[in-house]
């Protein structure tokens, strides 16, 4: 008998032909990475990691390496759809249109609404790539009502570090874990960079470094943190402002740092009767840098004990103490700071936080005793703003990072301020082993868009004169009427958030049905599940979507949905049209937007099809620029009125953000041959170059250029010059806000120019503290604690995106269904069982769903996977799905809206400041379900059916590549 | 483990073939007067046996078209020796139903190796569950012995059934062995039993993931929906079943057959049923032999979430 | 003799599982596919994976430890599923100590499965053979790839590089050389199967602060001259 194997487990499969290898860039989720797609015979054999790509250097997750099954979902639209006339919104029946019958109805319909009110169109994009785009879209059609998901997602990451540091986490910047001998992680499950965070943790890790996960429950990345430090949801601003006040008391502060690169020493007025009581002082003959942003401050110098103009050589500011200048009396920022945090003792924050005094006080020293003293300098020479030369770059190996755990609480942008000041004192900003930027950040704080400024910057067949979105500095800059009533449609930029510079897309559906601020006629919804998990209050928003007006038609009258598969939202629209995966389009991850940026400098990325699109499906790119086409907007037609570019691809190419700027979408080889980078003339080959380059451009800045970016004056010049940055002036850190104060100054009715409306005076003069305070969050703070004692809130897993990847078969095996996560004690003391069925309920309604005990989450909170739940019959899944049987949905549980207030008012549930989604605010009881209720969880829906175009649901899949599925 | 129907039947059946085979081999060894029908019926009864335990097995097996490579490993799997035996034994068994058939004679040598290869096969079954190291449950002489043992009780009842119709006379005798037999089968099964009750994992959780910690507890496997690993070594049955199970099959397979015995021995038309209710109280045993065992492996498998 | 194998970092596994669905694509259009999927899109999908990543809690709140575990074959050096396999299908080659399933002789009886204590061999339902880790032997010997991805998939894959393969017989190769350094395991060392693959265990960072570390001559309080107070014992802050 021949022990020879007869199965030669090195042979290639029979006759197959060779695999060719594309490069493009990874869309299983939003962190971009470069990834090689082997197609064999017309089908995808292997996607892996391109080793040659900045960003994630060869690694791929579990998402990534399951894209192959996304082309085989059978959830997947495949052609354009019209609700059948006669049936009901959300009834799900859909008769197939063809392209041309698609645009022409859009057509007609948005140009009617273009010419007469644009506002009646609304534009909102989930967890879309393609912003650069879809805001110049609905900039040139002349409507305000565009956003993305930045509202609901992390708007108080972006606007509180960016109002303080001018740039953020999230995709404009992050740790050093390079050089970090410390390592804070702070609210972060899995966030946007994803394999890039794994990846330098773990070398963090075994380079010996000490790793401290604060989170009220301890998965993912805090499993392998040295030490877990739960802490109570909606509380790390009381921690931050603890971590600061010692910081403080012990002089652990970076002393040199925060007088020449933070306002800290800036004379601030302290004179309440003065309408200026809280604005900086400013000398009008002083050097001004930048007339737009000016920057005529003073100092109170320590030598000559006067006020001198700030950065004046030879000067050195106090940081304590109060003076008097003329009259009126003033206090360096930092002396108010220490004023703020002092009542903020480690035990008051242990009472709030429920983190032991004596911990807080130990991290605190962790924390300013390493950056003391393992400073770490490189011989990098460079020179700040204010012409000093530098003969190294010093750093402080302390690093941080922070995401939704913060942000999506309504005091987040406190909280988050409080963390970008904690990083300030230890002198961690662009630094090496602390916080860095990435390109396009720094940016001014504010960045320079600002939102319209009022109804009359919406008018007919006009393209808005700026950006929808933009940073507000003072009340001026709020898009507000006379009446300072809201002019958009989710009140963005109102006196209600006025610093929502992402917009309030959980609140649109809401506020579109009642018609407050008023009614509009289209939502055209662009990857954006908002029937389901990306709205709150989710069973209602259900409703709205289907509600009538009294003559009969829909109090949203037309709802487009495009998306690449059936979701929950699908079923509500009236037009769907089928989009493309990632591996079947052009796509770019633009400079414009947020792009892949590394620290070394600005890196953008572009994607290109690897496989033709499946049935009838188009990219929305080309969707976007065939209808700005059609409608003739202004940046998409010749002088001629001709149509200005063939299609997507042309557009990348040729578009300039304004005629001959030589800015375009795409950063590489730009200029004729495409030998410019940055910035330049368009290139017609620069798709192929960029195919060459494994689909990146990365511009290395030199070493003098990559650290202090927010003084550094080689690099501001070098940025102005490359269109990064609009002026050059320096970003000097706000510890103390004036701009916040401004807002407060108009609450108290001390500022001429807009006013918030009075029953709003309260609020913000509440919010707009100039400096980080804690509160209680809104929701918390309305509810019955004692009925509801719990907190709720969700995580990313790490093997799932969202809620688009139950459709995918791979991944749905790792997270079929959801349970929700109690601590044991807890659970017990409710008589709730491992593995059993029970009731959540918050004030805003109940979900039944199973039981998971854990040890590894603080006892006041509960929680579970974000968006595992799913709607019986959605996503291309059997009606007995585990998803939809077992699986919940926590966003029944949480309210788009808070309680009505005295005055029978409803705020959304977001924060006072930015508008950010409180998803994590959400206070809630549990209870065991009775023996006899029925064992699947609770809301249920009516089973979707599958609509034309769908696939078929096998009951075996055997991939292999080049024989197909089955 | 998830008990399979096939190798339940396949134990059973030729353990219950094995048993009469031997009886029968040793009824002529003491020259009992009997005709050679007697041995041809019997010898048939036993072949029928086997060829539907062989033929349950089948249904065991993926690719049953294979079969014949499950002979080549007899060097060192006792699966492969199983079936190598089992095969021997039919041949042999068949053989020796010919040879009285025929009237050739050689009986005596022909049984006397199909006896050898019936015994051998006991052990080669036993050895199949006791190669499974990891299986404390399994891993004694008692499997060996007990499989033996049930083979023979069942094979005596059986044959002293059988002998109601080709030998009445010996029905008696019979019935002594099947007496016998059972008796021991009991109480090799209850040592088993309680042997196993005692049992004390040397594998833990701790081992298994290798951190020493007093509280280890899994929250996913890995896979919600189950796997492979969930699925075979799982009885899936409740604890109250398994409860119920055992006195169920300790009644049905040794004591009711211990009292009816007895009692066949006035009233041998009891005999065929009394078969019927071991075989079925065997099946349940055999069951349980299965589910009893508890595989390490489930030290991975314990909690999805 | 060369014996290749996974040594698995539990001190940087994040529990992404990468690793469990890379191995899936490389393998199911590879040498040991198709790899079933059964209700792809039903109640409780199931299929085939050759790893998969576990997680275990230890200890009691607040001192717990969430551990992610992945396993897939370990590659044992004397390992009881090849000796009990009645066809030969079984076999762990001599060149490099892989153990792998020839799918042409296996008949599908799964006994392999029982004599192996750590549940990583899954049965194809549909194929009706045995199936496990192949150690992506059809890809660290292909010499088409680079050298430098002749690794096993799920090793190139794993974004925390906690997955090193190599030679655990060769001293000098990293794999080996991580498990001395880092006191690797392996499991169920009481099964005597001796497996290849090694765990390596977490490691705790400690940072111990001197309360003499928190005061300094140079301490910038000093130059606004509000010194900090002396070091006491407990609160240095009020
Ligand atoms: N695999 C995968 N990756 C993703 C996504 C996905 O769906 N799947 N989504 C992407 C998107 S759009 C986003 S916005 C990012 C979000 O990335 P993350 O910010 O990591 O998002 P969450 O999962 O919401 O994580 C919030 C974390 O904060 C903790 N937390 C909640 N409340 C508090 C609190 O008050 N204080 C503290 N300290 N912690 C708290 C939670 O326990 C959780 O660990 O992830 C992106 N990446
Ligand atoms: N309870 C709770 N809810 C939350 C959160 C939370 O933490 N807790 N997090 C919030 C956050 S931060 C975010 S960003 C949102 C998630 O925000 P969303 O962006 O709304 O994410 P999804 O719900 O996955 O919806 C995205 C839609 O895009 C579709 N899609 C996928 N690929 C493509 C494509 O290539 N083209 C097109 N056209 N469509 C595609 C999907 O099919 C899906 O319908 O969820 C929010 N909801
Ligand atoms: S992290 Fe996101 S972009 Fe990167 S491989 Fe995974 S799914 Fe793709
Ligand atoms: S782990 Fe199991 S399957 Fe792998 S070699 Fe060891 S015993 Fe065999
Ligand atoms: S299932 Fe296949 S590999 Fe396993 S023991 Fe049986 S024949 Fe051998
Ligand atoms: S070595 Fe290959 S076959 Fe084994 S687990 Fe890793 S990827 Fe899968
Ligand atoms: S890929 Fe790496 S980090 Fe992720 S689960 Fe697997 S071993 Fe752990
Ligand atoms: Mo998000």
């Amino acid at each position: 008998m021949t022990m020879r194997p007869l199965h030669d487990p090195m042979a290639k499969p029979p006759s197959q032909e060779p695999c060719v290898v594309r490069t493009t860039t990874c869309y299983m989720c939003a962190c971009r990475c470069g990834i090689r797609v082997h197609v064999r015979d017309g089908e995808v054999r292997y996607i892996e990691g391109n080793p040659e790509h900045p960003l994630n250097k060869g690694v791929i997750c579990a998402k990534g390496s399951s894209g192959i099954m996304k082309q085989y979902s059978p959830a997947r639209l495949t052609r354009p759809l019209l609700r059948k006339p006669g049936s009901e919104r959300g009834a799900n029946e859909y008769t197939e249109i063809s392209w041309d019958e698609a645009y022409a109805l859009l057509e007609a319909r948005l140009r009617k609404l273009r010419a007469t009110d644009p506002k009646q169109f609304a534009l909102f994009t989930g967890r879309d790539q393609m912003q650069a785009l879809t805001g110049l879209f609905a900039r040139q059609f002349g409507t305000p009502n565009y956003a993305a998901h930045g509202g609901f997602c992390s708007v108080n990451m972006a606007a509180g570090m960016i109002y303080t540091i001018g740039g953020s986490f999230w995709e404009f910047g992050g740790p050093d874990l390079e050089r970090a001998r410390l390592f804070f992680m702070i609210g972060t499950a899995e966030d946007h960079h994803s394999n890039p965070l794994k990846s330098a943790i773990a070398k963090f890790k075994r380079n010996g470094g000490r790793f401290i996960a604060i989170n009220p429950v301890r998965t993912g990345y805090a499993a392998i943190a040295d030490e877990w430090v739960p802490i109570k949801p909606g509380t790390d601003g009381a921690l931050m402002l603890a971590l600061i006040r010692e910081i403080i008391a012990l002089g652990l502060y970076d002393r040199d740092f925060l007088t020449r690169y933070t306002n800290s020493g800036q004379l601030v007025n302290q004179d309440p009767t003065s309408n200026d009581f809280g604005m900086m002082m400013r000398n009008p003959e002083g050097d001004v840098i930048n007339p737009l942003r000016p920057h005529n401050f003073y100092w109170w110098d320590r030598h000559t004990a006067a006020p001198v103009a700030t950065h004046t050589e030879g000067t050195d500011p106090a940081l304590f103490g109060e003076f008097f200048m003329g009259s009126t009396p003033v206090k360096p920022a930092f002396q108010l700071l220490k004023e703020r945090v002092y009542a903020c003792t480690p035990e008051w924050a242990e009472g709030i936080t429920g983190i032991p005094a004596d911990t807080i006080r130990r991290l605190a020293h962790e924390m300013g005793v390493t950056a003391r003293d393992q400073k770490i300098e490189l011989p990098i020479a460079w020179t700040d703003c204010w012409g000093q030369q530098h003969e190294s770059v010093t750093g402080s190996p302390v690093a941080f990072h922070a995401m939704r755990g913060l942000a999506a609480h309504s005091n987040g942008f406190h909280a988050i301020r409080a963390l970008a000041i904690l990083m300030s004192l230890l002198g961690t900003i662009d630094r090496p082993g602390g916080f860095r930027h990435k390109s396009p950040y720094p940016r001014a704080i504010p960045p320079n868009a600002r939102p319209p400024k009022g109804p009359q910057a919406v008018k007919p067949n006009t393209p808005l004169d700026g950006a929808p979105l933009g940073w507000p500095e003072s009340p001026d800059d709020l898009f507000v009427d006379e009446a300072g009533q809201p002019v958009r449609i989710d009140k963005g930029f109102s006196w209600e958030y006025p610093l929502s510079a992402h917009g309030l897309m959980h609140n649109v559906i809401t506020n579109a049905w009642r018609g407050a601020p008023y009614p509009i006629d289209t939502l055209l919804l662009f990857m954006a599940n908002m029937a389901w998990n990306s709205s709150m209050n989710t069973r209602n928003i259900r409703n709205m979507l289907v509600d009538k007006r009294e003559d009969g038609e829909y109090k949203i009258p037309f709802i487009v949905v495009c998306d690449a598969f059936q979701s929950e939202t699908t079923a509500f629209a009236d037009l769907i049209l089928p989009d493309t995966t990632y591996l079947e389009r052009h796509d770019c991850m633009s400079m414009l937007d947020r792009p892949i940026s590394e620290y070394e400098g600005p890196t953008d990325a572009v994607r290109i099809p690897v496989l033709p699109p499946k049935g009838e499906c188009r990219p929305f790119q080309e969707v976007l620029i065939e209808l700005a086409s059609r409608l003739q907007f202004p940046a998409f037609t010749t002088a001629e009125g001709q149509r200005k570019f063939k299609d997507y691809p042309d557009f990348i190419v040729n578009y300039e953000t304004a005629p001959g700027s030589g800015i375009g979408f795409l950063t590489g080889w730009r200029g004729k041959h495409g030998e410019k980078s940055m910035r330049g003339e368009p290139n017609p080959m620069q798709w192929e170059m960029y195919a060459k380059n494994n689909c990146f451009h990365h511009e290395t800045l030199p070493p003098s250029y990559q650290y202090m970016r927010n003084w550094n004056r080689g690099y501001m010049q070098w940025a102005q010059q490359a269109g990064l940055r609009r002026d050059n002036d320096p970003i000097v850190i706000h510890i103390y806000s004036e701009f916040l104060q401004s807002f407060r100054l108009a609450a108290q009715g001390k500022r001429p120019g807009k006013q918030p409306p009075d029953n709003l005076r309260h609020r913000v003069d509440t919010y707009f503290d100039p400096l980080p305070f804690w509160h209680e969050s809104l929701e918390q703070h309305q509810s019955d604690n004692v009925r509801y004692p719990l907190n709720a809130i969700t995580q990313r897993p790490m093997a799932m995106y969202h809620s688009w990847d139950s459709q995918n078969a791979w991944l749905r095996q790792i997270h079929a269904h959801n349970y929700l996560y109690v601590n044991s004690a807890t659970a017990q003391a409710a008589g709730v069982e491992d593995g059993g069925w029970l009731w959540v309920e918050s004030q805003w309604g109940k979900v039944r769903c199973l039981c998971r005990y854990s040890e590894a989450v603080e006892p006041g909170t509960v929680w579970t996977w974000n968006a595992i739940g799913k709607s019986s019959g959605a996503w291309g899944l059997a009606a007995d799905a585990n998803e939809s049987q077992k699986g919940f949905l926590l966003n029944h549980l949480i309210s788009e809206e808070l309680a009505a207030n005295g005055e029978g008012q409803r705020f959304s549930n977001s924060d006072p400041v930015t508008g950010q989604a409180a998803w994590y605010d959400v206070k809630v009881r549990i209870y065991p379900a009775q023996p006899d209720e029925a064992k699947h969880s609770w809301p249920q829906f009516d089973t979707m059916k599958a609509i034309p175009g769908m696939g078929r649901l096998p009951a075996w899949l055997s991939f292999f590549a080049g024989k197909g599925g089955q | 483990m998830r008990p399979a129907f096939s190798i339940i039947f396949l134990t059973t059946l030729t353990g219950a073939g094995q048993g009469l085979f031997l009886l029968l081999y040793a009824t002529e060894m003491l020259h009992a007067a009997v005709t050679p029908g007697f041995y041809i019926g019997g010898s048939l009864l036993v072949l029928g046996l086997s060829a539907l335990g062989l033929l349950a097995s089948f249904f065991h097996l993926g690719h049953p078209s294979r079969s014949w490579r499950a002979m080549t490993m007899w060097r060192t799997s006792w699966l492969s020796r199983e079936v190598i035996v089992l095969m021997g034994f039919l041949g042999m068994v068949l053989l020796y139903l010919l040879a009285h058939w025929s009237g050739l004679g050689l009986t005596a040598v022909l049984g006397g190796m199909a006896s050898v290869l019936a015994l051998g096969l006991f052990v080669c079954t036993g050895m199949v569950y006791v190669a499974i190291k990891v299986m404390k449950e399994w891993v004694s002489p008692l499997t060996v012995a007990n499989f033996f043992l049930m083979g023979c009780a069942s094979g005596a009842t059986l044959a002293s059934a059988y002998a109601l119709v080709g030998a009445p006379d010996l029905v008696p005798h019979f019935i002594e062995v099947a007496l016998i037999a059972t008796l021991l089968a009991l109480l090799g099964r209850s040592a088993a039993l309680i042997r196993n009750a005692r049992l004390k994992p040397t594998t833990t959780l701790q081992s298994a993931i290798g951190i020493r910690h007093p509280r280890i507890v899994q929250k996913a496997q890995g896979a919600m929906g189950g796997s492979f690993n969930t699925r075979e070594f799982f009885h899936g049955k409740s604890d109250a079943f398994i409860r119920a199970i055992k006195p169920a099959f300790i009644t049905l397979a040794f004591v009711v057959p211990l009292a009816l015995l007895a009692a066949g021995l006035s009233r041998p038309w009891l005999l065929p049923l009394v078969f019927v209710l071991q075989y079925l109280g065997l099946l349940a045993e055999r069951w349980f032999f299965f589910a009893e065992a508890n595989h390490p492996q489930n030290l991975y498998y314990q909690i999805i979430s | 003799m060369t014996q290749l194998a996974l040594v698995i970092d539990l001190n940087v596994c994040v529990g992404c599982h990468a690793c469990v669905t890379n191995c899936k694509q490389w393998n199911t259009s590879g040498s040991a596919g198709p790899l079933l999927d059964a209700n792809p899109y039903e109640a409780d999908p199931t299929g085939t994976f050759f790893n998969r990543v576990q997680t275990f809690e230890v200890g009691t709140y607040p001192n717990t430890q969430t551990v992610h575990f992945p396993k897939s074959c370990l590659h044992c050096e004397d390992p009881p599923c090849v000796p009990v396999c009645p066809t030969g299908a079984s076999y762990k080659r001599k060149e490099d100590g892989i153990v792998l399933v020839d799918y042409d002789k296996c008949i599908g009886c799964k006994y392999c499965a029982w004599a192996c204590p750590y549940g990583v061999r899954e049965f194809d339902e549909q194929r009706k053979v045995m199936t496990k880790c192949t150690l992506c032997v059809d890809r660290i010997y292909d010499e088409a790839l680079p050298e430098s991805e002749r690794k096993p998939a799920c090793v190139l894959a794993c974004p925390a590089g906690a997955r090193i393969f190599g030679d655990v017989h060769d001293p000098e190769s990293e794999a080996s050389v991580a498990i001395s350094d880092n006191g690797g395991y392996a499991l169920m060392p009481e099964c005597g199967t001796q497996p290849a693959n090694h765990y390596l265990p977490r490691r705790k960072t400690a940072l111990k602060i001197q309360n003499e570390q928190l005061y300094r001559s140079a301490n910038p309080l000093k130059v606004e001259g509000t010194a900090p107070l002396p070091p006491s014992s407990e609160d240095f802050a009020t």
